[in-house]
């Protein structure tokens, strides 16, 4: 059995309180959902925090709201529950890819979408889709809300906007039409972090032709999303030729570094490869849509 | 559910729905299991028990300059801090290993391996104990590490076991076996030889229960109560009388149920001794149970072979003659646990399931600064080495003379008749029919159409690969002239006793670490004596309850212990029959035997069941002359050899060409275990050892860094298959009684995990064969399978 340092527990009724609890216990506080990375760093004393304030009590982050241009997915939300939604599902095919691909389902009964993401680890599968859906996260404090891109979340490995005294409330995803998205992970086992992963998103113009174009990577040591790679595609049809460039500008663009679970020349390779496989099948699935539509139409 | 209920009739079973013997029944143990009321070494708490943490190294090879416990002992709750100067004082700071070795319980000199025990908390909750390690201040003079086995013996290498009188290197042993001129001479006139590097790298048991003690030393009696995960508690309990000084009727070791072993709990580590030292210097009990880290880092890991291989044939593909040099890293003390006499166990049965001219192998160990082990994993004392070398051999072989791998071993397996088959390097094969094993793979397989889809994915630049591996084992050790542990010979004992009521209780010496062993000892004895298998209480574990013997290890249960118990059955039948002779009123003679009951020759309306005899042996009936008032019975079996189980194993793996992902996507496995008693736990051994098979052929590795940090010290790192990375197995099976053992079994409990890593890693090599791959190591993550695909496969060590 693995023994953490001593701390102290406190459980948060409501937001408010979780965030009075916060600002009382400062800097040596930390929130916890799922509990899935933070207790792991805990027994292995990698992290010692004094509080933890748990906010497995505050039902009213967990929901998935969809909404006429938007998706609203609360902070408390399950990866389980995202995992089997219909909504998302139906809007962003890219989410239940990587769901499928996070850890296992004891995991996924726990573990949280805001705990995902404020952990921030460099290979958290659900930071490359919410950058490549350019979602927007909305962080509560004691001065009222903010609404961030992913751009301005993100911080480096391990690190978020979320000011120590806030809470990352809810994610939200804007709908967008003729949109295809999709997510690949290497890894070595079912469970494992990724060696690599490709995320892609794109929306198709009414010709056919690429409106817009989002591709990320995960655990390459990326921020953002890939523009080089992004450029290639807007405003042409997608081709297996644009792929392939795209692909090559991504593991240009990736900056991994040597582990266990591969050396660099590998994961470059994954970049190109991974990169390719999600532009080809969130395309293939954009255009489903637009079939689907005119059907409709 | 009741017991009862636990023992309905299984659907799936194609035996008798309550066989009075052999035959498919659920568990006896596992009741108490799926309800968790299963009890282990920590469910263990006794009065006033105090919890203990061991400190251990960051480092792996450093002069210990100093150490200051003076903040620990401040600390709430800390009762003692113990270091190695302390128990220089007790004469316990080293113990002798179980290959002639010695290693330190706690650190004096120098720091041998990262993980490597240092000072040893004592305080009244397992909190206190963990937060007082970090408050003990230790400085290091850090020394260069030894780490590639390749270096250990390079001039000027520095050399770990300097505490050792008179040492100048890192050498531990060289052992030969075989004759190296008459291999030489067939490989001189050979006409293919192919040769290869074959590396078996380090991987770690870890079993679900990581190891632990609760120590009671009651100073008035001067007797120690130790509870302990351990496979072995008789041979635990001889060793801590001679390392203690403790005398052995003082000594009572009790294992509970265990959690997995797999080989990680046949050794004494330190944490038992120190265990043991602290309830002797505090007084009051100790429990000290490892975390996961501790048990990947300190405890025994298995394999780490590194092996020359080259194998002669003619060019029409009749195998010739096997030799190989291996180099074994041995860690930083030689600890491995293995019979006496063989310091590379059974690695000389490495000429496998072939008829071969000639064999020559040999085996030089080294020290490393690494963890002490190597023996483990459910390796049949190193037969996992053996037959992935030779089979990866023979596939290699099929190749280069691009005949079909499984048509090779057909021609060249050893054949019925040749049985019992004398092997190059002295072993004695018992039985076999491998040609029928390896045809029903086959056949359940659909060998030729996997072999045509596989030509039209290629067709289509996919990569699948079909991989074939044979293997014989050698398990039951042993025969005790030739085979013991420490100077005890490794037989084991049993005993039997039937109450008045004829229910029985039969008591053994060997531990089940999970094997099922409640069940099929209960189903030996009513095979013998048919009384059903619930009526029979199977006591293992604890040395005061059980008969002296060497334990559970290298398959040898069923082999040495099972016979045992059918011999100790058919003692108590035949002790029945004078007894029912004498309450029949007639002559033994005239009596005859069916299953549970002795009857009148001529006359079977008139007979006693075994309940019968047993009141009437405890009664009034009067005794014959010699036959006392009991209906007991105890042996101890030495067996005359080993059983040789084999298996034909064919795996199916589909690679994904832009990633170099393994999926392995079938796995059929032919085992022969001769005599099957319960086919429904034979099944689950190998369904168990097959999972272990799919981690070592793709995702586990204990590596090491240039300091000698190891890389694999957390579940993080250290990958364990799941569900989702194994097939459904497809399962067959044949029977080749053994013609020595009293019931014909053969052991089991390896087979699967001898046997099957070869057959992936041929899969994968053959999967990505059309890219030129002739070779890769284990194991095949994406990154290494790729690059063996880019030309570039490179040994993982």
């Amino acid at each position: 059995m693995q023994i953490p340092a001593q701390f102290d527990y406190v459980r948060a009724s409501t937001i408010e309180d979780a965030l009075a609890l916060l600002d009382r216990h400062g800097p040596e506080s930390r929130v916890v959902a799922g509990g899935h990375s933070l207790l792991p760093m805990m027994k292995l004393r990698l992290a010692r925090p004094e509080w933890l304030i748990d906010i497995n009590d505050l039902y009213e982050l967990d929901f998935i709201l969809p909404e006429a241009t938007q998706l609203r997915i609360g902070a408390l939300t399950r990866h389980s529950t995202l995992l089997e939604s219909a909504d998302v599902a139906r809007l962003f095919p890219i989410v239940i890819d990587a769901e499928r691909v996070i850890a296992d389902p004891i995991v996924r009964n726990r573990g949280t979408v805001g705990g995902s993401l404020c952990q921030a680890d460099p290979a958290e599968d659900l930071a490359t889709v919410c950058d490549v859906l350019r979602a927007q996260a909305v962080v509560r404090g004691p001065g009222g809300e903010r609404i961030l891109t992913m751009d301005e979340f993100h911080k480096g490995p391990y690190e978020t906007a979320v000011a120590q005294n806030e809470l990352l409330v809810e994610i939200r995803f804007p709908i967008r039409p003729r949109a295809g998205s999709a997510y690949e992970k290497v890894e070595r086992r079912v469970g494992d972090w990724a060696v690599v992963a490709a995320g892609a998103a794109v929306n198709l113009a009414e010709d056919g032709s690429v409106d817009d174009v989002a591709i990320g990577l995960t655990a390459v040591g990326l921020d953002g999303t890939i523009a080089e790679a992004e450029a290639v595609l807007r405003g042409r049809r997608p081709s297996e030729e644009l792929f392939e460039e795209a692909g090559r500008l991504a593991a240009l663009a990736s900056m991994p570094v040597a582990d266990q679970r591969g050396p660099v020349d590998y994961k470059r390779h994954l970049a190109d490869e991974l990169t390719r496989r999600v532009l080809r099948r969130a395309c293939a699935r954009a255009l489903e849509t637009q079939t689907t539509t005119t059907q409709e139409g | 559910m009741t017991i009862t209920e636990a023992h309905a009739p299984n659907p799936a079973a194609g035996d008798a729905d309550r066989p009075i013997g052999y035959g498919r029944i659920q568990r006896k143990e596992d009741p108490r299991f799926v309800r968790g009321k299963g009890h282990y070494v920590d469910d263990i708490v006794l009065p006033g028990m105090l919890h203990g943490a061991i400190l251990r190294s960051p480092v792996a090879h450093a002069r210990l300059v100093s150490i200051d416990t003076t903040r620990a002992l401040a600390h709430p709750g800390v009762v003692a801090v113990i270091t190695g100067q302390d128990l220089l004082g007790l004469k316990l700071a080293w113990a002798p290993t179980l290959s002639a070795d010695v290693q330190a319980v706690l650190v004096t000199d120098k720091v041998r391996f990262q993980g490597q025990e240092v000072a040893f908390v004592i305080a009244e909750d397992r909190y206190a104990a963990r937060d007082a390690l970090e408050l003990i201040d230790v400085d290091y003079d850090v020394l260069p590490p030894v780490i590639d086995a390749r270096h250990a013996l390079d001039p000027g290498a520095p050399v770990i076991r300097d505490d050792i009188e008179g040492r100048t290197d890192n050498h531990i042993f060289d052992w030969e076996a075989g004759n190296a001129a008459e291999t030489d001479a067939v490989f001189a006139s050979a006409e293919v030889i192919v040769k290869q590097e074959i590396v078996y790298p380090r991987s770690h048991p870890a079993p679900m229960e990581t190891c632990g003690a609760v120590a009671d030393f009651e100073p008035i009696e001067g007797a120690l109560t130790l509870y302990e995960t351990s496979q072995a508690p008789h041979a635990h309990r001889t060793l801590f009388a001679i390392v203690s000084g403790i005398p052995e009727h003082k000594i009572r070791i009790v294992s509970p149920d265990i959690g997995g072993g797999f080989g990680n709990k046949v050794g004494i580590y330190p944490g038992y001794i120190l265990a043991v030292v602290g309830s002797i210097v505090t007084g009051r009990p100790v429990k000290w149970v490892e975390d996961r880290s501790e048990n990947l880092m300190s405890t025994s890991f298995a394999r780490d072979y590194i092996m020359q291989g080259e194998i002669a044939a003619t060019k029409d593909g009749k195998i010739l003659a096997l030799r190989t040099n291996v180099l074994a890293d041995h860690g930083a003390f030689n600890a491995t646990a293995q019979p006496s006499k063989y310091p590379a166990g059974f690695f000389h049965i490495f000429t496998g399931s072939y008829d071969l001219q000639a064999a020559h192998c040999k085996v030089t160990g080294v020290y490393t600064n690494k963890a002490p082990g190597g023996v483990a994993y459910a390796c049949s004392f190193r037969v996992t080495e053996a037959v992935l070398l030779v089979e990866r051999m023979v596939d290699m072989l099929a190749r280069k003379l691009e005949m079909d791998p499984a048509e090779l071993r057909l021609k060249n397996l050893i054949k019925p008749e040749q049985f019992p088959y004398k092997n190059k390097t002295g072993w004695e094969y018992d039985s076999g029919n491998y040609e029928r094993a390896l045809r029903l793979s086959m056949e359940i397989a659909g060998y030729d159409d996997l072999r045509r889809e596989q030509k039209e994915k290629r067709a289509r630049g996919e990569l699948m690969g079909i991989g074939v591996s044979f293997f014989t084992e050698t398990v039951g050790a042993g025969p005790r002239k030739h085979m013991d542990i420490v100077g005890l010979g490794m037989a084991d004992g049993a005993e039997l006793r039937i109450h008045p009521t004829g229910k029985a209780v039969v008591r053994i010496s060997v531990q089940s670490q999970g094997q099922g062993h409640e069940t099929t000892f209960a189903q030996i004895v009513a095979e013998e004596i048919g009384i059903p298998p619930e009526d029979i209480d199977v006591v293992h574990g604890d040395t005061d309850q059980t008969p002296f013997g060497l334990g559970t290890y290298g398959s040898r249960s069923t082999p040495v212990s099972g016979a045992a118990v059918a011999l100790v059955a058919r003692k108590v039948r035949e002790k029945a029959k004078f007894i029912a002779a004498a309450m029949l009123e007639t002559r033994p003679e005239d009596l005859e035997w069916e299953k549970g009951r002795w009857f009148v020759k001529g006359d079977p309306s008139v007979g006693k069941t075994m309940a019968e005899i047993a009141m009437g042996a405890h009664g009034t009936v009067a005794l014959p002359e010699g036959i006392d008032g009991n209906l007991d019975a105890e042996v101890t079996y030495d067996p005359p050899n080993l059983t040789f189980p084999f298996g034909a194993y064919i795996c199916v793996v589909d690679v994904d060409p832009g990633t170099g992902h393994v999926k392995v996507r079938r796995f059929i496995a032919v085992d022969d275990c001769g005599t099957r008693i319960n086919p429904m736990i034979i099944e689950g051994q190998v369904h168990g050892g097959l999972t272990d098979g799919v981690g070592m052929a793709l995702m586990q590795f204990i590596g090491f860094d240039e300091a000698g940090n190891n890389l694999g010290g957390s579940f993080m790192d250290y990958l364990i298959p799941t569900s989702m990375e194994v097939p459904n197995w497809e399962t067959g099976f044949t029977v080749t009684p053994s013609p020595h053992h009293p019931i014909g079994a053969k052991g089991v409990g390896e087979s699967a995990t001898v046997g099957s890593p070869p057959a992936i890693l041929n899969a994968v090599v053959d999967a990505i064969s059309p890219l030129g791959v002739t070779h890769m190591d284990m194991p095949c993550t994406p990154a290494r399978v790729w690059a063996a695909m880019q030309g570039r496969a490179t040994p993982p060590i």
